[in-house]
């Protein structure tokens, strides 16, 4: 299938992520018996070929047993041996198994498996109110074609006993929560379901023992059964999605090589790592807890951490934070904090701090319901004091205010939002973007300015040559044979964007926070920064330019220059111009040098860039902007956009994020196009007008049912009736997102087309 | 209408074996993949088989 096929680059490069055997076997877990289970994550599985794929590619290897792909969570649950007859395994080869088939994986920890434990209850209550409403409904319609009195007494008498046992176990989320409300002196939406239901089951049961005509049990477990319904779609798009984001790959190390005392090495997890310890980490590696350098030289790559592009020097006594990538050397480190202190829980504190500005929200629902339930209550309570009083009779007093209370039902209420909210999840879900939970849409929607991050965010991380100052064409070539040996970024976007054949080198020295230094007979080439290279007296010329500067000389006279910039994300230009189009405006809001961010600005065509803002700056910035009254989407990936992403009104990041920044985020995009953004706005207000709509058709349903009710006409049969319609209408509604997104995707395809013809006329 | 006195176990009966086949899915995992039981419907069958 060719829509699973990904570029072998993006492969290659993960092979500096590829985890030891001892990681591997610590995030698994055993079964007993020898078996030990790895539950993975792999964001690219999408179809039914990748399925198949990675469970060949995985039962392929002679040790594991059983391998599943869950395509909705995005995970894969490999159960293997810990030992065979040739001796103890290797649990690091699933990994490299899965990377060869052509997807990344990472590994996680599950939660406990106690998310989907409501989500069961709340299907088992729509299983057991759905059994009781049909079968009650059954029975009511042989009443309503008009049965004998005995048979009717019959009918409902069997109706009563279906219904009891059904509103008390499916009715118990409406009960808690309307009398958790009340308690605390407040209302919402369930306090009228609870009202209407117990009061029409009681007053229909009083009705069968007094060999009444009508009941309402069928309204009443009808009631539940489409409220429930409501609820639960709210309740799994709320899970799901964040089930899957919580799991994706950990990019903070789980473990780390401690230094015993005598010198022997072993592997154990970040929280056993006590403040003092000594631990190596190597080329490659992630810092796992801030720390000092005992000994070791090398250059650390901070952009997950501030934002920084270039990668800085470190050597002995420098601190260290965690999170830092560490590129070139290997370092032995000396623990100053424990994990638990480190500079990453600094910013998950920062974050809480900024979430309360976020908390405040209230979904629509909510806010609906605080309109709706005092006027369902006031109708009701009316209607029963008009009959009563002008009537006489208070018991069809009773019969008309139970028939306010369900007709007025909020069901279509109930499910006019969460059905719009899990369609449009499930459209973004498709186009590659996650969403958290429904507030998320609500908020997006309302979003009129759009703060970027630049590293990783606008532009990949992922250096690219701009410029090369050269002599001759064979400098080049020299250049590319010595940055063939490194691994460090800069190295591999010369070695990519050339297309020289590179020079050979038989033996080329990495020396940490320089660079690569060869000899080729007397001569003497050195590729890395200016002093490196040239001598400590030359300056560079872009200390402060928007390039990085990479200089190669022979026995220290400079031969090449070469200038290195950030690759942007592809689609981000449209994707600005698409978020302009749409009126929204754009910032960017980065750590980085403030020449490097304008330059990316005036790249993409944003006018406003602040650079060289540190966490708390950039949070700040948020808030300030939330005071002038604008509401701001943060899109970050960092893990100090973290509490930026946390104060936003609404943020996104894509999948290539810290943990971290996942987290805080409400919505995460896995392709890497930038397009996602303006395609995650156009679907949440597209799906906001969807709910506009709904509760218009929802109000306007009540305001032609109500005065029947008040008037007295309301029969069961009515009632059922019309509560079913109007349902239906929302939920029908609801699926027009499907249809117009398909319109707009045509319209926007086209408009693209068209600016890029402008452009490159 | 004596009938009534059979077919309303009947019906009930049969409305019941819907519910317990319901919990019987509900509780064996059946909902916990609906995106990949999709597309697994269409694969061979090879890759479902298990090692002993």
């Amino acid at each position: 299938m060719t829509c699973c096929t990904m570029e072998a680059e993006s492969v290659l490069a993960l092979s500096t992520t590829s985890s030891s055997a001892g990681e591997v076997r610590l995030a698994s877990q055993p079964l007993g018996e020898g078996l030990r289970q790895l539950d993975l994550n792999v964001p690219d599985v999408h179809c039914g070929g990748c399925i198949s794929t990675i469970e060949r590619a995985l039962l392929a290897l002679s040790f594991v047993k059983t391998a599943r792909v869950n395509l909705t969570a995005r995970r894969v649950s490999c159960v293997y041996q810990e030992e065979i007859e040739t001796g103890a395994t290797d649990p690091s080869k699933i990994l490299t198994a899965i990377n060869a088939a052509g997807y990344r994986a990472h590994l996680f920890t599950p939660s406990a498996p106690e998310n989907d434990k409501t989500r069961n209850q709340l299907l088992l209550a729509i299983g057991v109110s759905g059994f009781a409403a049909a079968n009650i409904m059954l029975l009511s319609v042989s009443v309503w074609s008009g049965a004998d009195a005995a048979t009717r007494d019959m009918f409902h008498w069997i109706s009563a006993m279906i219904a009891a046992p059904a509103l008390v176990y499916a009715g118990r989320f409406f009960f808690k929560s309307a009398w958790n409300a009340l308690r605390h002196g407040r209302t919402n939406m369930d306090v009228p379901i609870s009202l209407a239901v117990t009061l029409s089951y009681a007053v229909s049961l009083w009705e069968t023992v007094h060999h009444g005509e009508h009941a309402w049990f069928d309204a009443s477990v009808s009631l539940l059964f489409f409220l429930l319904i409501g609820r639960t779609l709210d309740h799994v798009m709320r899970e799901k999605a964040r089930a899957a984001i919580n799991g994706l790959a950990r990019l903070a190390p789980r473990g780390a090589l401690l230094i015993n005392p005598d010198g022997s090495r072993h592997y154990i997890a970040i929280e056993e790592i006590a403040a003092g310890d000594e631990i190596s980490i190597a080329a490659g590696e992630r810092v796992p807890v801030d720390g000092i350098i005992v000994s070791g030289e090398s250059d650390l790559d901070l952009s997950i951490v501030t934002g920084e592009s270039s990668p800085v020097a470190v050597a002995s006594n420098s601190e260290v934070s965690s999170g830092a990538m560490n590129l070139t050397g290997s370092l032995v480190l000396r623990a100053t904090r424990i994990a638990k202190n480190s500079l990453l829980s600094e910013i998950i504190g920062l974050m809480e701090a900024a979430e309360g500005g976020r908390a405040r929200y209230r979904r629509i629902a909510d806010r609906a319901a605080t309109l709706y339930s005092p006027v369902v209550h006031l109708l009701a309570l009316v209607s029963f004091l008009a009959w009563g009083i002008l009537g006489g009779d208070w018991k069809q007093a009773m019969l008309v205010a139970v028939a306010v209370l369900i007709i007025t039902c909020p069901c279509a209420l109930g499910l006019a939002v969460p059905v719009v909210q899990v369609v449009a999840a499930g459209e973004l879900f498709r186009k590659g973007i996650m969403v958290k939970d429904g507030s998320a849409l609500e908020r997006l929607a309302e979003a009129d300015t759009v703060a970027f991050d630049k590293t990783g965010t606008l532009t990949m991380g992922s250096s690219r040559l701009v410029r090369v100052d050269a002599m001759d064409e064979s400098a080049t070539a020299i250049a590319c044979g010595l940055a063939a040996h490194s691994r460090h970024p800069l190295s591999q976007a010369l070695v990519r964007d050339t297309e020289t054949a590179p020079m050979s080198f038989d033996k080329v020295t990495e020396i940490p926070c320089g660079g690569l230094e060869a000899r080729n007979g007397a001569d003497v080439y050195r590729l890395g920064n200016a002093a490196f290279a040239c001598g400590t007296s030359v300056v560079p010329r872009t200390a402060d330019g928007p390039f990085s500067e990479v200089v190669l000389s022979k026995n220290g006279v400079d031969l090449a220059r070469f200038f290195f910039d950030d690759t942007l994300r592809p689609g981000a230009c449209e994707a600005i111009d698409r978020l302009d189009a749409a009126g929204l405006e754009t910032l960017i809001v980065s750590g980085d040098r403030q020449t490097v961010v304008d330059n990316t600005a005036h790249a993409l065509g944003i006018d406003w860039a602040l650079g060289s803002l540190t966490p708390k700056q950039k949070v700040e910035e948020c808030q300030r902007l939330n005071g002038e009254g604008r509401r701001v989407l943060m899109v970050g990936d960092g893990i100090n956009d973290a509490p930026a992403l946390a104060a936003a009104h609404v943020s996104m990041a894509p999948a290539t994020a810290s943990d971290i920044g996942r987290q805080a985020a409400d919505l995460v995009f896995f392709n890497d196009r930038l397009d996602a953004v303006p395609e995650a706005i156009a679907v949440a207000r597209r799906s906001a007008s969807l709910i506009r709509q709904n509760f218009a058709l929802a109000i306007g349903y009540n305001a032609l049912a109500v005065p029947i009710a008040i008037a007295g006409l309301a029969t069961p049969l009515i009632a059922a009736v019309s509560m079913s319609t109007s349902s239906i209408i929302v939920v029908t509604n609801a699926l027009r997102l499907n249809a117009l997104s398909r319109r707009q995707d045509m319209h926007i395809r086209g408009g693209i087309g068209r600016s890029a013809e402008t452009k490159t006329a | 209408m004596n009938m009534l006195i059979y077919l309303v176990p009947i019906a009930l009966l049969m409305g019941g074996i819907g519910l317990l086949a319901f919990l019987w899915s509900l509780k064996s995992g059946q909902y916990d993949d609906l995106q990949g039981a999709a597309w697994r419907i269409l694969a061979d069958d090879e890759t479902d088989q298990r090692k002993l």
